[in-house]
């Protein structure tokens, strides 16, 4: 299977044309093909786990074979090296001294390709390349898609646009799995377009209201404007990589030294950029909440294992060309950190003001998706795929929770149309609790290691900052989903339908995620760290990122902090005890939360000013300079040609003239009837403007001739 | 079969005229033989193209096959040559292709004054006039095809076409005529200067050499002026979009699929082989004015309310990107030029067609009246979909492949040209592509999705009609293979680029 990788995407690519073609007349009108198509893919993936687990670890890397190039580069640059940690020095030492010691063997990953085109001399290849982190992205993803076509057999039963649903589904998990086995950029892009077209048709699945096609253009629009960047970022890559989009390549020369600081700069930014439309980050955050406007098991794929992680998956991909741009191993700052860590505290803060239970979700990815970016932003490159593994399992259930709540009562509002529902739904509130705790990361459920593993990175890399910021974001966490647990599920029933548990194509997803979300943090947790093992590839290696494992006191440190969040949102909500009104009596209070309820005011920079000056004024001044100017000078010389046609014609020609009249008469004639249509007046001053042109011929001739 | 190979190429620029002589001769009122003529010529003539594809040797596509030399015009060595490589075979095939489906369109859409005797020989022509124009391998007999063009489509935007039909197809005639002025000037230029001859491959042998770089530059100027105003290159665009709204849809299909190719074609073909120096001389310049386009077509696109006038304007930016291809003289920029004329040709070619199909149902193409055409014509508005995805540049559909190797030869340019001017271009040119992205689906959002206004909502809205299916499901289908294996393209193109680009040294 590790071979023959293609065959997974492909699966799902067959089954997309197959329901689209034939889906409706099926007795399952397509999901059957879907599910299918998606149980036979999680099968495969499976087994190119069990595969990859048993490959024999067999490559033998140097550790940290950049650090031998920094040390050249920083001779040159001086100062620079002050900054490094004393043990990156030593490790630098031991490879320059042939330190075979620190070599361990690693599973080599598989690579196949074929060519696809040739230009000139450049071949480019279109082919998979599968690691540990592939086969993990594979199993996520197929197994949150698999699960999401399930729930939505229920969930879409009876929708105008069921078939089209179901193999617009396919199509996402597609984009997807071709990006994750990717060998290329280009062929990356690939996947992550069609995630960004299908993104467009889910989240507008029921475009005939305007405010649903405008949030899917708002998400395919912003996440193109991020586009641009990871554009020019392949293209600069290609080049300074010697005309290549391989990955494995593009790293390998990253890391080496073998291409220039600029250029990796500049490519490395491109592509972040990218990052930042796909994957939600500050400040191109805004298009995901609108999102919420697509069916909800969508809301689930794209949040959890599809769409917004292909950004981080990237990141994380391209490691080695980040890890050289912005000198992550050297600590302190960089780009990936500080965007990451901002989006971790603005989405989180988001979160407390939404009344709409799908918002709150989606700022929780917004921030979740912060941590991952964060996390490999300080190198903490292990503990950043973890949480992107583990949070795509409490986010998936979260998100199917909510759509099941909203099965029963037929609303997405926390506060108008919720509350009390424990008694009603047993099963969607245990598992919703679950995933909450899951979150916000309380001991021993999954949220709880991965979170650890970024703030022990954070630490251990020289980038204390973000670990408070991580502490915070923690907090924050776990005190807006201890609030939504709370108006969701405690209290009295405030809604008017008669909400009732979901029927089990509902119920079992649900279950399954359920004890995802409990178990699949144990797969990294200290004495086990299958999930480091499992990943640890060649560009880890080279670059010489540091795995940290489980430490007990930021552990503790984060437990404290998260039960004193819920603690103060227990306080808050349950008992009521805290001041109330804060807002209306404090003005910074009051400021604050309407900065919060104005989304910092982002969305009325882009839709208002940007997008509004564009598409208004900007695109009617240049279709006025189009028209008044452009064409203006055009006519202008029509005009002034057709007069001194008109003079040369009364004064000078008029046999020749006439000649051509009764010529293009003719002509006019032999075509039948067309001659009819068109005035005689005008085509007189059609062949006089004939002989206009002809005179500005004769006159070039003259001159140039 | 051996015959046949020196008669292929006569027989795919005569037999539509031959054809549309005879149907001079049938009465008019006989429309079904007049549709049946047509539509046997077209299709003979894509057989013919089916069958030089057949026997195209693909490992020479570098070389000019098929080649007819006869002598035409003693007197000023003007020979009747007729050749194609990998450049031209695509663009060929592409318009015996379209001209095909547009008269399977035709079958029962003729516009008003119908006529279809008269359409149909004027379809003909124009398609006798494009085949010769994309086999010519002498400069004047380039200069006859690319002439005859302009009579049938003035006609047709003159007499079938919209309410300001006039005023447009004289603009039409007009600016493509006082190009074809300067270009003929260049001609008889290259021909005095450049060598006592017209034929293509002696000028690029000989021309450069024996002319002066200023006059080069000259000479170039009046090419540059002929191609560019067909292209069209902003600033000499504004014809386009009036004609194109007023024609009727099968002119503008054709005037979108293939005559717009006409410029760019000369380029690749004719300017920058013959005249390299001048082309690296011009190149910023070329490259500039494919970027403002792409922007400038954009923002007009954004500023229209009528739907074909949108698609209009989206034809100066596509073009923009195939000139900033162009411009870079590189390999990968010419060949992504190519593949972006023949892409654009079929999705743009689609778009007028969905667009002619939803006005023949709502008698108009504002998009303020229009909406929810999904729910009323699912298939059609799908469609309407596809090849907007496919217009903006989706990756795995055709458009992709002539923006992307666009931008990323912008890169690197041809030695000898600014890399910092180029990767400037570069940068704007992927901003247009998020432009591209935000008028066609503004546009698509505006005309599919919603529901439909009060005044169409209970108006009887039929979905395809067959011809309509067979018109364009071929379309829809290469723009989709086209956009998963570009090798099938790019390996009959780059052959043909090389050796265009011989005189750049290594190219790019």
């Amino acid at each position: 299977m590790l071979e023959n990788a293609w065959v997974i995407p492909t699966l799902t690519f067959v089954s997309f044309w197959l329901i689209l073609f034939f889906g409706k007349r099926l007795p399952g009108h397509g999901a059957e093909i879907g599910i299918g198509a998606l149980g036979l893919a999680f099968v495969l993936s499976c087994v190119a786990v069990v595969q990859w687990v048993d490959r024999p670890a067999t490559e033998v890397v140097p550790h940290g074979t950049s650090e031998e190039v920094h040390g050249e580069e920083e001779e040159e640059h001086g100062a620079a090296g002050g900054q490094r940690g004393e043990d990156r020095q030593v490790v630098a030492t031991a490879v320059e001294t042939g330190g075979h010691g620190e070599e361990t063997p690693i599973r080599s990953a598989v690579e196949r390709n074929v060519t696809w085109f040739t230009i000139g001399d450049v071949e480019v290849t279109a082919g998979t390349a599968v690691d540990g982190l592939t086969v993990v992205m594979l199993f996520t993803v197929t197994l949150i898609s698999l699960l999401v076509h399930v729930f939505s057999t229920n969930y879409m039963h009876g929708d105008v646009r069921f078939t089209y649903f179901f193999a617009a589904l396919s199509l996402f998990t597609t984009g997807m799995l071709l990006l994750v086995v990717s060998s290329s950029t280009l062929q990356a892009l690939f996947g992550w377009e069609l995630m960004g077209l299908c993104s467009f048709m889910l989240i507008g699945h029921w475009w005939e209201k305007a405010e649903n096609s405008n949030a899917a253009m708002k998400a395919f629009l912003t996440t193109r404007t991020g586009d641009v960047g990871l554009l020019v970022g392949i293209v600069t890559l290609f080049f300074a990589a010697g005309q290549t989009f391989d990955i494995a390549l593009i790293n390998e020369r990253a890391l080496t030294g073998a291409i220039g600081h600029t250029a990796l700069v500049v490519g490395a930014v491109g592509l972040f950029i990218g990052v930042i439309g796909k994957s939600a980050q500050f400040p191109l955050h805004t298009w995901l909440p609108d999102a919420m406007a697509g069916p909800t098991p969508v809301s689930a794929l794209i949040h959890a294992a599809t769409m917004v992680v292909a950004g981080v998956y990237l990141v994380a991909r391209l490691y080695g060309v980040f890890w050289e741009a912005f000198d992550i191993g050297a600590g302190g700052v960089n780009p990936i950190a500080v965007v990451g860590g901002i989006t971790v505290l603005i989405a989180a803060a988001l979160a407390f003001v939404q009344d709409d239970i799908k918002k709150v979700l989606a700022y929780s990815t917004v921030s979740q998706l912060g941590y991952m970016v964060m996390a490999l932003g300080v190198g903490a490159w292990t503990a950043g795929i973890f949480h992107l593994f583990t949070h795509a399992f409490f986010k998936g259930l979260l998100f199917l929770g909510a759509g099941s709540v909203s099965h029963a009562v037929h609303s997405f509002d926390m506060k108008a149309d919720m509350g009390g529902l424990r008694k009603y739904m047993p099963t969607t509130f245990v598992t919703f609790l679950i995933g909450s705790v899951a979150l916000a990361g309380l001991f021993p459920l999954a949220g709880f290691w991965s979170k650890d593993e970024i703030l022990v990175g954070a630490a251990e890399n020289g980038y204390p900052v973000f670990e408070l910021v991580g502490i915070v974001g923690a907090f924050l966490t776990a005190a807006y989903m201890t609030r939504c647990v709370y108006l969701t599920f405690f209290g009295e029933y405030r809604g008017h339908a008669h909400p009732h548990e979901s029927p089990r194509p509902i119920t079992i997803p649900l279950m399954v995620l359920a004890v995802f979300s409990v178990g699949a943090g144990l797969l990294n947790a200290p004495g086990v760290e299958k999930f480091f093992e499992i990943t640890e590839n060649r560009v880890f290696l080279l670059a010489g990122v540091e795995h940290h494992s489980f430490e007990v006191f930021p552990a503790v440190v984060s437990t404290v902090v998260v039960l004193a969040a819920i603690a103060f949102a227990y306080l808050l909500f349950f008992e009521r005890r805290l001041p109330r009104g804060l807002t209306r009596r404090n003005a910074l209070a009051r400021s604050g939360y309407t900065l919060l309820t104005n989304k910092y005011y982002l969305d009325h920079l882009y839709t208002g000013v940007i997008v509004g000056s564009v598409k208004g004024a900007i695109a009617r001044a240049a279709y006025w300079f189009n028209q008044k100017v452009i064409d203006g000078v055009v006519n202008a010389v029509g005009i002034a040609a057709r007069r001194s046609g008109d003079w040369t014609y009364r004064h000078i020609d008029q046999a020749v003239v006439d000649g051509a009249v009764n010529g293009a008469g003719f002509g006019a004639e032999g075509f039948g009837g067309i001659l009819r249509t068109i005035q005689t007046g005008r085509v007189q001053q059609y062949a006089a403007l004939l002989f206009g042109a002809a005179t500005v011929l004769a006159l070039g001739l003259i001159i140039f001739v | 079969m051996e015959s046949l190979d020196d008669s292929a190429l006569s027989l795919a620029v005569f037999v539509p005229l031959v054809v549309a002589a005879a149907m001079l001769l049938v009465p008019r009122e006989n429309e079904t033989a007049h549709k049946l003529m047509a539509l046997g010529a077209t299709l003979a003539t894509f057989a013919v193209g089916m069958l030089i594809l057949a026997r195209f040797d693909y490992g020479a596509s570098d070389q000019l096959q098929f080649r007819v030399d006869a002598p035409w015009i003693d007197v000023i060595n003007s020979r009747y040559l007729l050749g194609v490589d990998g450049i031209s075979l695509p663009l060929l095939v592409l318009s015996m292709f379209v001209c095909v489906l547009v008269v399977v369109y035709s079958w029962n859409h003729f516009p008003e004054p119908h006529n279809p005797k008269a359409f149909l020989i004027l379809i003909l022509v124009l398609e006798t006039g494009m085949n010769g124009t994309f086999v010519a391998q002498d400069l004047i007999l380039f200069f006859v095809f690319f002439e005859v063009v302009l009579l049938p489509m003035y006609f047709m935007i003159g007499v079938w076409g919209g309410e300001q039909r006039q005023y447009a197809a004289i603009k039409f005639f007009l600016f493509t005529l006082f190009g074809s002025a300067l270009m003929i000037l260049s001609f008889l230029a290259l021909y005095f200067s450049g060598g006592q001859t017209f034929s293509i491959q002696e000028l690029v042998a000989v021309a450069a050499d024996n002319i002066p770089r200023s006059t080069q530059l000259i000479i170039f100027g009046g090419l540059f002026m002929g191609f560019a105003i067909k292209v069209p290159m902003f600033p000499f665009h504004t014809w386009l979009p009036d004609a194109h709204t007023q024609a009727p849809t099968q002119g503008s299909v054709i005037l979108a699929a293939i005559l717009l190719k006409l410029g760019t074609y000369g380029f690749i073909r004719i300017a920058i082989p013959i005249l390299p120096e001048a082309a690296m001389a011009w190149a910023p310049v070329i490259g500039g004015l494919a970027v403002v386009g792409i922007i400038y077509g954009a923002l007009g696109c954004l500023a229209q309310s009528d739907m074909k006038r949108l698609i209009a304007f989206s034809s100066v930016a596509h073009m923009g990107f195939v000139m900033l291809g162009i411009a870079t003289l590189t390999d990968f920029g010419i060949n992504a030029a190519v593949f972006g004329m023949v892409a654009h040709g079929l999705i743009t070619g689609m778009l007028f067609f969905v667009a002619g199909s939803v006005k023949d149902r709502f008698h108009t193409l504002e998009l303020s009246r229009l909406g929810g055409l999904l729910l009323q014509a699912p298939r059609m508005g799908w469609i309407l979909g596809f090849c907007a995805m496919a217009s903006l540049g989706l990756p795995g559909l055709a458009g992709f492949w002539g923006e992307f190797p666009a931008i990323l030869a912008a890169y690197s340019p041809a030695e000898g040209l600014s890399e910092a001017l180029f990767r400037t271009y570069m940068v704007i040119a992927a901003l247009g592509t998020v432009l591209a992205a935000g008028y066609l689906l503004w546009m698509l959002q505006r005309a599919a999705f919603g529901t439909p206004k009060p005044e169409f909502a209970e108006a009887p809205i039929a979905d395809m009609h067959w011809p309509e299916y067979v018109a364009w499901v071929p379309m829809l289908v290469l723009i989709l293979v086209l956009g998963i294996f570009p090798g099938l393209l790019f390996g009959l193109t780059d052959g043909a680029v090389g050796n265009a680009l011989s005189s750049f040294g290594a190219g790019g």
